[in-house]
């Protein structure tokens, strides 16, 4: 009895299966060097299936989200006849990078529901301190300040799919990273509601003089400001000798 | 060329930030102000968070300050003494300034009294800066005879009386001492070396020869912002090397030029000049408070106050 139910499972549970993403990055590592100019990442992929092709239109969204942190909003009013902040909201997280690449209008293609459960748009990705949604104001606020900076991107009809089955997008990121996980999201489509997804990460280190320096600051903050002042006197030294020369 | 900060993390051209540099020591060079309240604002310009750019600067001062001194010491143009009176003074008042923004930053609006005492400060300065330059100048104009400043003033009924002989001066050590501990307060408040309110104290309330002037607030500038460099790296973390050798670099070739550049200029033209630029930096940062943002909504670093 039991046996027959679990094939019965399997069964209903084939047709969801019946697509798959396999995935893959340009990089899966994004080194922070001294002359780091922002990095572009080809993401790619393929979407293997068991089953004949499903009717209707294949869409994919990929979504690359950095390392999510709280924040605060502040607000400027007149007072006193000057600008000055008069309230702030906290968030509980936002991501410092967010990049949503899709292969058509997102809200064509997802519905409200699938975006509130696997927390696809950029609004959904920002978080009030408690349980309820984050004021309206203060969210387009943030995703507007992000985007000046390139920070949050929203790249509405960039994926290109070839033969129903390969898909490819390049992501830039910006020069001014912050350092950690990015978390880089693969989503298939079909009526709007998400069939399939695989998760991969992108490494995004400092390295060398960058990881060197950041680590003394941190971890010997005395030996660091002492060095910072030596290296301020002897370059104020060093030009003043060299100055003396010329003369 | 582009150039990721390590602690700023924020990616800058090489070049602008040694134009600014340079540009910033040339002025720091020949008014004997370490350039912060201009060098600050344009590091928030062109998007270095606030807290780096406030730590980074004091760095970049100390060697921009430290090149001029030593222009300075050559043609016996610093009063050791008197530096070392203001100095113990701005040491106090750099650690009392430390705790007083602490605890505005704890109220929340650490920015707007940061901005509020700039246009004050640099308002009141700047202002009477210019208008005594213009009356100095309209007299020597009409060939009118130069009125010696008053010697005798109530600075000169204090105990504890020392002779700075470089200044000219037999004056009470309580004087320069309150003037160090001020401007250290308002150094630390505001990020800046503080040269500005120095140089106007030391001509109009102590009374010293503009002659010294200019190296002896050199000379403890250096001091002040090194004690204040060392309390941001071990406290906040945001001293960034990197900045501050790109901006030093051109700091401190600029404040040899200007040191030479001030040789040629008399007195009154570069106190003058100085009164111009302070009340231009003055007037835009009031433009910013009076004037609507285009954006009315910032990002703060963090959560909590």
């Amino acid at each position: 009895m039991l046996r027959i139910f679990v094939l019965l499972l399997a069964l209903v549970a084939l047709p969801l299966r019946a697509e798959e993403i396999v995935a893959g990055l340009s990089q899966e590592h994004v080194d922070i060097t001294t002359n780091f100019d922002g990095s572009e990442i080809l993401v790619y992929g393929a979407v293997k299936r068991d089953a004949p092709l499903p009717a209707g239109d294949l869409d994919i969204i990929i979504a690359v989200s950095g390392p999510s942190s709280p924040l605060t909003v502040r607000r400027k009013d007149k007072r006193f006849g000057i600008w000055v902040n008069t309230e702030s909201v906290e968030l509980g997280s936002a991501p410092s990078f967010y990049a949503v690449a899709t292969t058509r209008p997102l809200d064509d293609i997802l519905s409200p529901e699938q975006d509130q459960t696997h927390r696809i748009s950029v609004e959904q990705m920002i978080r009030s301190v408690g349980v309820e949604a984050p004021r309206e104001d203060i969210r387009d606020a943030l995703i507007r300040i992000r985007a000046k900076g390139d920070l949050y991107q929203e790249l509405e009809n960039t994926i290109s799919i070839s033969e129903d089955t390969l898909f490819r997008t390049d992501i830039a990121l910006p020069a001014n990273l912050t350092e950690g996980t990015y978390h880089t999201r693969m989503f298939i489509l079909r009526d709007k509601q998400v069939v399939a997804q695989t998760d991969t990460v992108i490494d995004v280190r400092k390295v060398g003089l960058e990881r060197f320096l950041y680590n003394l600051a941190h971890d010997l903050p005395l030996v660091y400001g002492l060095l910072s002042l030596f290296i301020a006197v002897a370059a104020g030294w060093g030009a003043s000798t060299i100055f003396r020369y010329i003369k | 060329m582009q150039i990721y900060l390590p602690i700023a993390e924020v990616s800058v051209n090489a070049f602008l930030l040694l134009g600014l540099g340079g540009a910033v020591g040339i002025l720091s060079g020949m008014f004997g102000v370490g350039g912060g309240f201009l060098m600050t604002p344009l590091l928030f310009f062109i998007g270095i968070p606030p807290a780096v750019a406030v730590a980074t600067e004091a760095n970049q001062i100390v060697a921009s300050s430290f090149s001029g001194v030593l222009a300075h010491v050559k043609r016996k143009n610093v009063d050791f003494k008197m530096g070392t009176v203001l100095m113990v003074g701005g040491l106090i008042g750099a650690a009392i300034g430390v705790r007083i923004f602490n605890l505005l930053k704890s109220l929340g609006q650490v920015d707007l009294l940061v901005t509020l005492s700039y246009v004050v400060f640099l308002g009141i300065v700047g202002g009477l800066m210019f208008w005594e330059s213009i009356r100095a100048m309209r007299r020597s104009q009409s060939g009118a005879p130069v009125a010696k400043r008053r010697h005798h003033n109530w600075v000169h009924n204090l105990p504890f009386k020392m002779k700075f002989r470089q200044s000219h001066l037999y004056i009470s050590a309580i004087p320069p001492l309150l003037v160090g501990i001020f401007v250290g307060v308002l150094a630390a408040i505001m990020g800046v070396g503080g040269g500005f309110v120095m140089v106007p104290a030391m001509i109009y309330i102590l009374g010293m020869p503009t002659k010294v002037v200019v190296g002896t607030s050199l000379f403890q500038i250096i001091f002040v912002t090194a004690f204040t460099t060392l309390l941001h790296a071990t406290t906040n973390y945001t001293v960034d090397m990197v900045l501050a050798v790109l901006l030093l670099i051109g700091g401190v070739v600029g404040a040899q030029i200007g040191t030479r550049i001030g040789v040629y200029l008399k007195a009154e033209q570069l106190r003058i000049l100085l009164a111009l630029m302070v009340l231009a930096v003055c007037g835009k940062l009031a433009l910013d408070l009076l004037l609507q943002p285009s954006e009315l909504y910032s990002i703060g670093a963090e959560a909590g106050h």
